[in-house]
């Protein structure tokens, strides 16, 4: 892998400087201006993403950059394949979007600096700097160091309103992460102390299958799961993302939530290319279908829309680890395992916009009712019908309905499922489906629904907010559109892949 | 058994006082108190690790004791952060603890 | 009683942190050894401390969420499982064990430094150390935002007024004016000697603590604008000089060959002075005074 030029390497470093400088803005020059600065940010942090990305598809290569130009296993690398460039993108675009829409809800204040605008943008441009560091980072410590960035930007998120129950699922959520990322330490500390370097490179030439490195990876593993709320570490999502307000749920559930399943990818496929276990691919395989399984059915008996909404993350994240049983043995070249990588991450991209869609829908439902409870929905369809729209187009990626990306996702798992002999995969994929039919169209049956009595609205919501909402759940359905075959972008940097045979 | 080795377990044992620690109380204070325990164990190791490495003149290597001085600072922003939520949990709810049930 | 047991945990925690501040001495790990006495007990003890003093009341309902015999056991039985585990994946650590210290040595020149640990902080992993201030940053932020919204732009902690009779104004008038040189020397030698800008800024956090606690300094509003630029100065630095590099010496945070040394310790002072700031502002919590008061 070639050193790359200073320019593609200035991109990687902006990709984390862009944010960490609108931060110290934000805080220095003071609170009225944190909103400007965060929206000046935003096209240049997305022009950047797309300079990435462009930069790994035109060179077919992974854009690699070596921090002070010491080289790892001294120094620390920041490596752009194309997973990262997607997730990066995908980040840059969610931003903006859920910036545009909370506009009005943290608006800059006109004389004296309030807390919740300066709080809440400046932990924006916090969650975005330290997802773009996540999806970049080539050193596992520092990936570490991104992680508890991150999870310091998202927790003060969750309590932005300062009520006792908020409150308590931040703390809740607090103490999970540190949970996860003490865990990962160790797991870190057992391969340094075994290979004498933490570049995942570096690590991938040296690592040889033994107790030590199962032993890291394991514990690397349950770190990460936590973080990502994977079954059975679930508890702490719930009330976290339903408490947060709607601009933070959405970006909570949308990418916050991706970034150690992105981090246990980077592990299996990157560190330990090749020394999974099919076993314990499975075990993975088989937390996911629970949490699918589980997500849904609870999600079905929810009261509180907010509520239903983050239990189907709970249920969506468990695709994601469907990937690992179909995906593990990549060198073998089975054809069907690049279906299963394209299915996994176009299914973690998808959900981040629809699922980013369903809760910003949410939230101004629950600003023109005055509630979010899901019996009182009754004539909001009439009221706010370009949200509800948003609100059903977000709900087709998450049912798997052709056009939208979570079709090609799931159609990608089903297939990978069939094609490997591991049917069970497939019946869960279709469950999952059948299920998340159920709570979408009970919310959409209610919102549809006329009310008895006219409806009153607590506020007016503005069609620019709701502009921006369907605009959102608009990129689920058109990645819709991507070809329903393994993704070439997302190759990128993937060398024992075999493209193809899959028609 | 020579000292590295008798500190490594020493850091083995305090992550599994930790742990115990964890699962034991459900009180959020005495949590954070146990994950410093953890933090502390893990950094033994580290601290073990490095030791391990003594080279070129060094009693130790220099790269495990840098990560620890930041993970030692890392830590401590945490505890500071949960005890400033705890705290103000306990100013809206009267108790200090998770428990949902009031 | 339970009330006592959680100030003795508290008590016994700042003791362990001093022991394992020994035990990092004998693992020839002074620099370590040094923050561990710092920050992990002394700083992080003060916060638990405060902590716990006013969460006292809370501990007698507490008591009865205590887990069943049988939880315990089961708890007992898988720690004892973990630590086995650990430690026999500790002893199975390879030998002759790697180590990046000969890389560290070779490059030592390079930096301008005297102290390795010192360079890995700030030359080689520089970016690590980067991002650390702004997560330090980010948690005071978030402690910040815990305050209600009419204590915005307030002051932290209660307000404590200086007995001018009192043992502890007595103490920190002697206490303070010493470990603030001391934390500047600490922070100053660690270019060549165990110490560096995390131990100095401990240090000079803690009297600042001292001094709010008795009285001779009033806790700073969260929205004066010399205290903002304060906490910023330091990542800001640190990224400007980083930037420069870009022209200076080709890549990001890369030191010219020439006076690498003058160019960290730039960074040094500004973050050294941020990350005491923060340090002080983390144990004093989120403003809960108006900003008239």
């Amino acid at each position: 892998m070639p050193n790359s030029a200073t320019a593609g390497g200035f991109l990687l470093v902006l990709a984390i400087v862009l944010p960490v400088v609108g931060v110290l803005l934000s805080l220095a020059v003071g609170g009225r201006h944190a909103e400007r600065i965060a929206l000046t940010l935003m096209p240049a942090g997305l022009v950047v993403a797309v300079a990435i990305a462009a930069v790994v598809w035109r060179t077919h290569n992974v854009l690699q950059y070596f921090v002070g130009s010491w080289d790892p296993p001294l120094g620390v690398a920041f490596r752009a394949d194309g997973l990262s460039a997607a997730m990066i993108l995908t980040t840059a675009l969610l931003i903006c979007g859920i910036g545009l829409f909370a506009r009005a809800q943290f608006p800059s204040p006109r004389e004296v600096e309030t807390r919740a605008p300066l709080v809440f943008w400046t932990l924006l441009l916090a969650v975005w700097g330290a997802l773009n560091a996540v999806f970049i980072g080539g050193d596992l410590f520092n990936l570490y160091v991104a992680l508890e960035l991150l999870t310091f930007a998202a927790v003060p998120l969750v309590c932005l309103d300062g009520r006792a129950e908020t409150l308590a699922a931040a703390l809740r959520y607090l103490l999970f992460a540190l949970f996860g990322s003490i865990l990962y330490l160790l797991g870190a500390v057992l391969l340094y102390g075994a290979y004498g370097t933490l570049d995942i490179v570096l690590l991938s030439r040296s690592i040889r299958a033994g107790p030590v490195a199962w032993a890291a990876i394991s514990l690397m593993t349950a770190g990460l799961l936590a973080k990502a709320a994977l079954y059975p570490f679930h508890l702490w999502l719930p009330p976290a993302h339903a408490g947060a307000p709607a601009p933070a749920s959405a970006i909570l559930s949308g990418l916050v939530v991706k970034a150690p399943f992105f981090l246990v990818v980077r592990l299996w496929f990157d560190v330990m290319p090749g020394l999974a276990e099919r076993a314990a691919a499975q075990v993975l395989g088989i937390l996911g279908a629970t949490a699918i399984l589980f997500g849904s059915v609870v999600a079905l008996r929810q009261v509180r829309l907010k509520l239903l909404i983050a239990y189907s993350t709970v249920a969506q994240i468990g695709y994601l680890f469907l990937m690992f049983p179909l995906a593990v043995r990549l060198e073998t070249g089975h054809p069907w395992s690049t279906a299963a990588w394209t299915g996994g991450v176009l299914q973690a991209i998808s959900h981040a916009f629809a699922k980013a869609a369903m809760f910003m829908a949410a939230g101004l439902i629950a600003e023109a009712l005055g509630h979010d409870r899901i019996s009182g929905l009754a004539g909001i369809g009439r009221a706010l019908p370009i949200t509800v729209f948003a609100f059903a187009l977000a709900g087709l990626s998450l049912m798997g309905l052709p056009p939208s990306g979570g079709f090609v996702a799931k159609a990608m798992l089903l297939t990978a499922a069939v094609a490997a002999g591991q049917w069970w995969w497939a019946l869960v994929v279709l469950a999952g489906g059948l299920l998340a039919g159920g709570y979408v169209f009970l919310v959409l049956a209610r919102a549809l629904a006329d009310s008895y009595e006219p409806l009153t609205l607590f506020a007016t919501v503005s069609r620019r907010r709701q502009a921006v909402v369907v605009a959102v759940a608009l990129c689920a359905v058109l990645l819709g559109f991507v070809p329903l075959r393994p993704s070439e972008l997302l190759q990128i940097g993937r060398p024992d892949i075999v493209i193809g045979g899959l028609k | 058994m020579s000292a590295v080795t008798l500190y490594g377990l020493c850091g083995a044992i305090l992550v599994g006082m930790g742990l115990f620690g964890l699962i034991v109380h459900p009180e959020p204070l005495r949590k954070i108190l146990a994950f410093n325990l953890i933090g502390g164990g893990v950094f033994l190791l580290f601290g073990a690790v490095a030791r391990r490495g003594a080279a070129a003149g060094f009693g130790g290597d220099p790269v495990p004791q840098a990560l620890v001085i930041t993970g030692i600072v890392v830590a401590f922003s945490a505890t500071a952060l949960a005890v400033a939520l705890l705290l103000r949990l306990f100013q809206e709810i009267g108790r200090a603890t998770l428990r949902s049930d009031g | 009683m339970a009330a006592r047991d959680t100030f003795a945990a508290v008590v016994s925690f700042v003791a362990y942190g001093l022991l394992l501040a020994l035990v990092w001495v004998r693992l020839a790990a002074p620099d370590v050894a040094l923050t561990e006495a710092a920050i992990g007990s002394g700083v992080t003890g003060g916060l638990l401390l405060a902590a716990s003093t006013r969460l006292r009341r809370t501990e007698t309902p507490a008591a009865r969420e205590k887990p069943g015999a049988t939880l315990r056991l089961a708890a007992a039985i898988l720690c004892t499982l973990a630590s086995a585990g650990l430690a026999a994946i500790v002893l199975l650590l390879p030998e002759p064990a790697p180590t990046l210290a000969p890389q560290a040595a070779a490059n030592l020149a390079a930096t301008g430094l005297g102290n390795p640990v010192t360079a890995v902080l700030m030359a080689y992993r520089a970016i690590d150390t980067l991002l650390e201030t702004v997560v330090l940053l980010l948690a005071l932020v978030g402690t910040w935002s815990l305050a209600p919204d009419r204590f915005w732009g307030g002051s932290p902690g209660p307000r404590h007024h200086a007995d001018p009779d009192g043992v502890l104004t007595f103490v920190a008038q002697l206490l303070v004016p010493i470990g603030i040189l001391v934390g500047i020397h600490i922070f100053w030698v660690g270019s060549v000697a165990p110490g560096g800008e995390f131990q100095g800024a401990t240090i000079l956090a803690a009297m600042w603590i001292l001094a709010m606690m008795a009285g001779l300094v009033g806790a700073p509003s969260v929205s004066r604008r010399w205290l903002r630029l304060v906490l910023v100065a330091g990542p800001a630095v640190f990224i400007s000089i980083g930037l420069a590099g870009f022209a200076m010496a080709s890549a990001f945070l890369a030191y010219p060959e020439s006076h690498p040394k003058l160019l960290i310790l730039t960074i040094e002072v500004p973050v050294t002075l941020s990350i005491a700031t923060t340090l002080a502002l983390l144990v004093a919590g989120p403003p809960e005074r108006g900003a008239q008061q």
